[in-house]
């Protein structure tokens, strides 16, 4: 792509000049490569308003590529505003067949002016779209309500092989993460009672401490906090992930119900493993409680127990378990929803997927305030 | 076209593991052809684009660009011969978190030092070269399919490559796109002097802008026919070959008469 090929580059430069009856001549020279220095090239504004046509001069260009071509290609759209004539003819072949090729096509103007909103506008837009977004999730809780009915009546579109995958992904899977949490939760549990109770030498209260605090509220919330950030997310993603590929749209033109055929197996998945990892964190929560009984405040093992056993309550237990039930079913629903009102690209996906967690958090705080004052309400 | 090698395969044996995807591989793609890669689907020929741009190593041969044998040099030399490749991927592949400019501006702005008032310049005439001019502040989810793959384009000629690499360059276009995508693609070999692979199996296109080809067999795994499409067409080598220049039609006219 060279007129005259030379080893060492000279700078692009651009001179003009006005010749009579209006005619600018355009005088190329040097090299212009994108690689190379940056050419001296002004455009001709002034110029360009008294020209009647545009001549261009190339006995002195050197190397030549894009660049030359992108300046011509402003320079002509100048000369164009202006209703001047361009005469390409004296270009280079190359670079007139690809600057005719470019104006080819004429320009898109864009007519969709909500793209520059003024400042009002955005802010009376985003509060639409909030409304309209607490109207969406209000939507698609009809929605997986009424695929629950369906499911309920046996006409649900669901494949049960799903069900077992998400069972599987999200119980036993989860397992080690579970124990993990939960034992340290219970170790710290017992280290912060520990020192308190160890100064009016109630130390066997630990037992107590760890056993409803784990049992009743904390074994059920870390399992929730693990399962937004685990199971949640990656629903979100799945979903959102089959969203960009079109994948739930070709399960809707197929006439079958994506709320049945993705949500409802998460749904059930989840909050049927829920309450066993809730049981399986108690334990090791007041395993990890045990842990510091014995090592630190030099209880038995048996003590620990049976203090443990006379301090928590059947109803401390059930309401733990009834407390992961509802985070299983708030975490797939938020999951889910998110993963199924992703937008169509992969920077949405990542959205979806953090705003599912965040979701996630949020609506299990506010359950488990709201459980916790319905119970002291209710005195169990 | 001339008789210098721009790109040569030898003895290329492509596998997934244990999974031969095609062997004994070796074709010689000059300088300015516009090399056609052809066959069924599920042939390996977008795994054979893949060993080409450098994306997946073979399991045995060689690819060399000039005298340079890719997989054997070391990364900087690697990265200097992709920067000189420019590569078209099946729906484009755009970033979709940018806009048209940041994604064709990208190589640009990576790889050369031009002021931004030039990389706009640039930008602006590449995507008018495909017929998307004024579409520069648009995200890729808010064009058409067809125009995606046009934007992937104008990104893959950003820095004016010596070697393009089309992965089905018409799939997804109407038959107006894709013969002005071909009118292009013979452009930008005439103008910037690249030298360009398609992988693809659109016939119109395949004769239109092929100036030498390799036929890629499913069944047999190893390539079964190369030269010219026209001369191919004329002269098929073998039944497959035939088959697929001719989409089978011949065949069928020959049963039924």
């Amino acid at each position: 792509m060279s007129s005259s090929p030379s080893e060492q580059p000279t700078p692009g430069n651009v001179r003009y000049e006005m010749r009579d009856g209006g005619c600018l001549w355009v005088h190329l020279a040097g090299d212009w490569d994108i690689r190379g220095p940056t050419p001296e090239a002004v455009f001709p504004t002034k110029a360009l308003k008294d020209a009647q046509s545009l001549q261009f001069d190339t006995s002195t260009l050197g190397e030549w590529d894009t660049r030359l071509l992108a300046f011509l290609d402003t320079l002509s759209r100048l000369a164009q505003d202006e209703q001047v004539k361009v005469a390409l003819d004296d270009l280079p072949p190359g670079a007139r067949r690809l600057l005719r090729m470019a104006s080819a096509v004429p320009e898109y103007e864009a007519t969709d002016d909500d793209r520059f909103a003024k400042p009002m506008a955005a802010l009376g837009q985003r509060v639409l779209a909030n409304a309209s977004a607490a109207r969406d999730m209000v939507t698609f809780l009809g929605e997986t309500a009424n695929s629950c009915w369906r499911l309920a009546t046996g006409r649900a579109q669901i494949r049960w092989r799903d069900v077992g995958e998400v069972i599987v992904s999200s119980g036993p899977s989860a397992l080690p993460i579970v124990t993990l949490i939960s034992f340290l939760v219970g170790l710290i549990l017992a280290f912060v009672g520990a020192i308190q109770l160890r100064m009016f030498g109630a130390e066997l209260y630990v037992a107590d401490l760890v056993g409803i605090g784990v049992i009743r509220e904390m074994g059920a919330i870390m399992v929730g906090v693990v399962m937004a950030g685990r199971t949640g997310a990656a629903f979100a993603a799945e979903l959102g992930t089959m969203q960009v590929n079109e994948e739930i749209d070709a399960l809707r033109t197929m006439s079958v119900s994506p709320t049945d055929f993705l949500v409802l197996p998460r749904l059930i998945g989840l909050t049927l493993m829920m309450p066993f990892l809730c049981v399986y964190a108690d334990l090791m929560g007041t395993l990890g409680g045990l842990f510091v009984g014995v090592t630190m405040l030099e209880l038995g093992p048996m003590q620990y127990y049976i203090e443990t056993k006379a301090a928590v309550g059947v109803s401390d237990f059930v309401i733990g378990v009834v407390m992961s039930l509802v985070f299983g079913a708030l975490i797939s629903f938020s999951g889910c929803y998110r993963g199924m009102r992703c937008g169509r690209s992969s920077a949405d996906v990542g959205r979806a997927t953090t705003a599912s967690v965040v979701t996630s958090i949020v609506l299990l705080v506010i359950a488990t305030a709201v459980i916790t004052y319905v119970c002291d309400v209710l005195g169990v | 076209m001339s008789d210098e090698a721009h790109i040569t395969v030898e003895n290329l044996t492509m596998a997934y593991d244990d999974m031969v995807v095609q062997r004994d591989l070796s074709f010689v793609i000059g300088r300015g052809d516009i090399f056609v890669v052809m066959g069924g689907s599920g042939c390996g020929k977008s795994t054979l684009l893949r060993h080409l741009i450098g994306l997946k190593a073979p399991q045995h041969g060689r690819v060399l660009y000039g005298d340079t044998s890719f997989w054997d040099a070391p990364t900087p030399v690697r990265d200097r011969l992709m920067e000189q490749a420019g590569v078209l991927y099946q729906s484009g592949a755009l970033w979709t978190s940018m806009t048209l400019t940041d994604n064709v501006a990208l190589p640009l702005r990576e790889h050369t030092r031009l002021k931004e008032r030039e990389i706009r310049e640039i930008v602006s005439f590449k995507l008018a070269l495909v017929g998307l001019r004024g579409f520069e502040d648009f995200y890729p989810a808010e064009i058409s399919g067809g125009m995606r793959k046009r934007a992937g384009l104008a990104r893959a000629i950003a820095l004016d490559p010596e070697i393009l690499l089309f992965d089905e360059p018409s799939a997804g276009l109407d038959p107006i796109s894709a013969r002005r995508l071909d009118d292009l693609i013979l452009e930008l070999r005439d103008s910037l002097g690249a030298t360009v692979v398609v992988v693809t199996h659109e016939l119109a296109s395949i004769f239109a802008i092929g100036s030498n080809s390799v036929f890629l067999d499913a069944e047999a795994k190893t390539m079964t026919a190369q030269g010219p499409p026209t001369e191919l067409l004329a002269n098929p080598p073998n039944d497959q070959v035939h088959q697929f220049l001719t989409r089978g039609e011949r065949e069928n006219a020959t049963a039924t008469t």
